[in-house]
């Protein structure tokens, strides 16, 4: 009995996945469990196993290729089986990937049905070759000559304009497509822009901006912290954790203190959830991370606890992970706080786009020298912008202020977290 | 008001959105097309409406030819256990019956009209410029109409050869053929086109010693080459003459009948007598004296009005289709056009005329059929091609009917499949052809053909077995 390799939701967000690289190839023999596949999620770098035993009969989808959760992307069957019109279903190679329509569409469908029907058929073994040329994609409408035109002109149906009745592709259109020739490459080296390809996680990123930009109430509180002490704090130690090999950046120092401040102001480590108010009482901290196409706020969990040196590693492995792509959904999901800072870039300061259902992120600016009045006198002091960005519906601006306050005597005065 | 209206319909009846020249199957199916889209609709026609086709082409003859069937039939009859002994046939009563078909159909036409009303205009039309169509009734009066859109739907008529001039008594034109009320003892037939072969095959079935003389070296020369074959066999079985390649030189009178001298396909003069001689040469388009010239209205060569893919002749607003704008000279591309031409007009858009995929049909027994592109004009494109040839004989319908003789045969493009033409000689041809018309039209390959089922046991497995002798893999040969 054939198995059949889908897309499967490897974040509870994913709706559609990349084969980054299949680690199997046709003709290979897998076993149930086994690592076949390299998937791009909306967040990161997933394995997909197998779940049947047998050997590698036909891969649908190349690598690059996206394809809706639950579309078949492979097939697994005995050496010598009969898989017969399986590998009619690969899904459209979409490169965009931005035609969403007919997907949702896809998802509505009673697709275990269908399975069951195709795998229960039997389907003489001359038809699949035959055949192949349909299955380009089953909800594109083009006459059979048409698909058979394309197949062989290698145009893709997807990119063709029907001209038929219903906008249904019928020869000539596929004629056409051959006159005109290949469509011209997306990016000429001398133009004046690239058209970057949307990665997985920037399509999450943007849903997510704009949920959060459209529904959200922000409002944004701006401080601006001596940090005088917390250079001279961190100074002392890391001088005692040099010895073990160990030493914590300013960002480090600000997570500390902001998870300290989030324990005693439990009104911002909160989540809206549409009909209530979550406050935690563990503070988990997300951490935005840059990677090469993208952001991820990995979450360094009960920081409130953790000493600056035990974060500061927590941090390091994380972010070397998100980099790779190589995060647990569990890893990067159910933050309670987040915390993104820029000040490696020299940003002075900067508004932090929330990312709900929590209900506040802190943006960290560049720590500077900058000349300051002091009892009536310019000095220079090391000085940092933040700004806290709030989710109104769950904390009002007293609220955030008093945090800010906290947080602000924690790093303008250290000792100030143990009294 | 609508976007083809003219300014203001006058209350005498005179103004009109459309004014359709002429009532056969171009004219009549466009001006109730046109009516069923709203447009205010008047059609011209001096004769009796349904055109040639109706009254003097298609209908009565097929109404002789299922007469002709019967009559040769019955000499299978005793296989069936019915002994038929001492039967006369004559022609009379089988032309009396094709008139009735045709009046009835007439009527048919006259009552669509009403339905759908469509104001029928009694006389002949004449473009006379600037929208106008003037009407000469049979006692000579004139009157001017007027419309947004004129359509010239005036058909064609027989072809009269120099040395073979129609006189109407003894030598015929398919007009005349159709009104004898007996057969000829000997019936010269010049031209075996789709005409000549179905005169041939009713007066052969109603005693008439038939020869068919044709200048092209076959029988259905516009038919693939091996449909001609099986049915010049079938004819010369039948006791036929056929001489085909020759060329006929000169035509005279003999004190009962006409002798013609013809060359014949090995060039030598051949002198042949008959009692009356059907000539069946071709068509010419209607298009002498309806004031084209006046309005500027192109005319190709051989005398049909020029149009462009809407219909629409050099004139704006004047349109043209049918025999008169060209062939092929069938009632059912002209029909296609005057529906094609009208929804333009409304703006409906339509997909047009795919000449690629007119289907021709010939009624004489076999009958043939074909759409698409013979086997020698689809290796004269140049294409790589695969013939799949299903004989009837292989088909348990057929054999039941005691009609087993002829075939289909499908011309498939090798690379992408496509089903580029269909011949079918045999029961039904005219009706299996529909099939790859269908198919063709939604641009089928030869394995869809095969994948739909067919119903058992009809005529129809054949098609699906002729798509697959195609493929190689004919099941039932």
């Amino acid at each position: 009995m054939a198995t059949k390799v889908h897309m499967e939701a490897l974040s509870p967000t994913m709706e559609e996945g990349q084969v980054v690289k299949w680690l199997k190839s046709e003709g290979d023999t897998v076993s149930s469990g086994e690592v076949i596949a390299e998937i791009e999620t909306d967040k990161a770098t997933m394995e997909l196993v197998a779940r049947g035993d047998g050997t590698l009969r036909k891969i649908l989808l190349q690598e690059g290729g996206t394809a809706s959760v639950g579309e078949v992307i492979g097939v697994i069957a005995e050496e010598d089986e009969d898989i017969g019109d399986l590998d009619r279903e690969a899904p459209t190679p979409s490169g965009d990937g931005e035609d969403e329509g007919p997907r949702a569409e896809a998802r509505e469908e009673p697709q275990e049905g269908d399975e069951e029907a195709a795998v229960g058929k039997k389907v003489p073994a001359g038809t699949a070759a035959e055949e192949k040329d349909t299955s380009v994609d089953g909800r594109v409408k083009a006459s059979p000559l048409a698909r058979r035109l394309a197949e062989e002109g290698g145009v893709a149906l997807s990119e063709v304009q029907g001209s038929g009745p219903g906008g249904r592709i019928v020869k000539s259109d596929i004629e056409a497509a051959l006159e005109k020739g290949p469509p011209a490459p997306r990016a000429r080296p001398d133009a004046e822009y690239e058209d970057v390809k949307l990665s997985q996680m920037r399509k999450a990123i943007a849903k997510r901006l704009v949920e959060s930009i459209g529904p959200v109430p922000h409002f944004f509180l701006t401080v601006d912290v001596d940090m005088s002490r917390a250079v001279d704090a961190r100074a002392r130690v890391n001088a005692r954790l040099e010895a073990e090999g160990k030493k914590v950046s300013y960002n480090d120092i600000v997570l500390k203190a902001t998870a300290l401040a989030l324990r005693k102001h439990p009104e911002c480590n909160a989540h809206w959830g549409g009909d209530h108010i979550r406050r935690f009482h563990r503070v988990d901290l997300g951490v935005a991370v840059a990677i090469d196409d993208g952001l991820i706020t990995p979450i360094v969990r009960d920081a409130d606890l953790k000493g600056m040196a035990e974060i500061s590693e927590e941090v390091r492995e994380l972010a070397g992970r998100a980099r790779d792509k190589k995060l647990k959904p569990d890893e990067y999901t159910g933050a309670t706080f987040s915390v993104s800072n820029l000040g490696m870039f020299g940003i002075e300061e900067f508004t932090a786009v929330i990312n709900p259902p929590e209900a506040g992120i802190l943006a960290v600016g560049a720590l500077e020298e900058r000349a300051v009045v002091v009892d009536g006198e310019v000095v220079v002091k090391p000085r940092m912008k933040m700004t806290m960005s709030c989710d109104h519906r769950v904390i009002d601006g007293a609220q955030g202020s008093r945090f800010l306050q906290t947080l602000t005597a924690i790093l303008e005065e250290p000792l100030v977290a143990l009294a | 008001m609508t976007r083809w209206s003219v300014a203001g319909n006058t209350k005498d009846g005179s103004s009109f959105d459309l004014i359709v020249v002429g009532g056969g199957p171009g004219g009549y199916v466009g001006a109730i097309r046109a009516a069923q889209l709203g447009m205010k609709v008047a059609c011209v026609e001096a004769d009796k409406l349904g055109g040639v086709c109706l009254n003097i082409g298609c209908i009565p003859t097929k109404a002789l030819l299922t007469s002709a069937l019967a009559v040769n039939q019955l000499a299978h009859a005793s296989g069936h256990g019915i002994e038929v002994k001492d039967y006369t046939v004559s022609l009379g009563p089988a032309q009396e019956r094709s008139r009735s078909v045709a009046k009835q159909l007439n009527r048919g036409v006259g009552g669509l009209f009403k339905k759908n009303k469509v104001t029928h205009i009694e006389g002949f039309g004449r473009l006379a410029g600037d929208g106008a169509v003037e009407v000469e009734s049979e006692d000579g009066g004139k009157k001017t109409y007027r419309a947004g859109h004129i359509l010239l739907a005036t058909g064609s008529r027989p072809r009269s050869l120099p040395f073979l001039q129609i006189d109407g008594e003894r030598i015929w034109s398919s007009d005349h053929a159709l009104f004898q009320k007996e057969a000829p003892k000997s019936l010269g037939i010049v031209g075996a086109g789709a005409i000549g072969m179905e005169f041939a095959d009713i007066f052969d079935a109603f005693g008439s010693e038939v020869t068919i003389i044709e200048a092209l070296d076959r029988v259905l020369p516009v038919e693939d080459a091996d449909v001609s074959a099986h049915v010049h066999k079938v004819f010369k079985k039948r006791g036929m003459r056929i001489l085909a390649g020759a060329r006929l030189k000169s035509s005279e009178p003999t004190d009962s009948g006409v002798r013609l001298v013809l060359n014949n396909s090995d060039g030598e003069e051949e002198t042949l007598e008959f009692d009356r001689v059907l000539s069946a040469v071709g068509r010419l388009p209607n298009t002498e004296d309806l004031g084209l010239d006046e309005v500027g209205v192109a005319v190709g060569e051989d005398g049909s009005i020029e149009i462009d893919e809407r219909m629409q002749t050099t004139v704006k607003g004047v349109y043209a289709v049918g025999d008169c704008a060209g062939g092929p000279l069938l009632a059912h591309k002209a029909s296609h056009e005057g529906i094609v031409c009208v929804e333009h007009i409304a703006g409906e858009g339509h997909g047009g005329v795919d000449y690629r995929n007119i289907p021709a049909c010939t009624y004489c027994h076999p009958e043939v059929a074909s759409v698409g592109l013979t086997e020698e004009q689809a290796k004269e494109e140049g294409y790589d091609i695969e013939v799949g040839k299903f004989p009837w004989v292989g088909n348990g319908r057929a054999l039941a009917a005691g009609d087993a003789d002829g075939f289909i045969k499908v011309i498939r493009d090798r690379r992408y499949s496509e089903v580029l033409g269909a011949h079918i000689v045999g029961p039904h041809a005219t009706e299996l052809i529909a099939e790859f018309v269908v198919g063709r039209h939604l641009e089928t390959t030869a394995e869809e053909m095969e994948k739909a089922i067919h119903p058992h046991p009809t005529l129809s497995e054949a098609v699906a077995e002729a798509a697959l002798a195609s493929l190689g893999r004919a099941i039932h040969i």
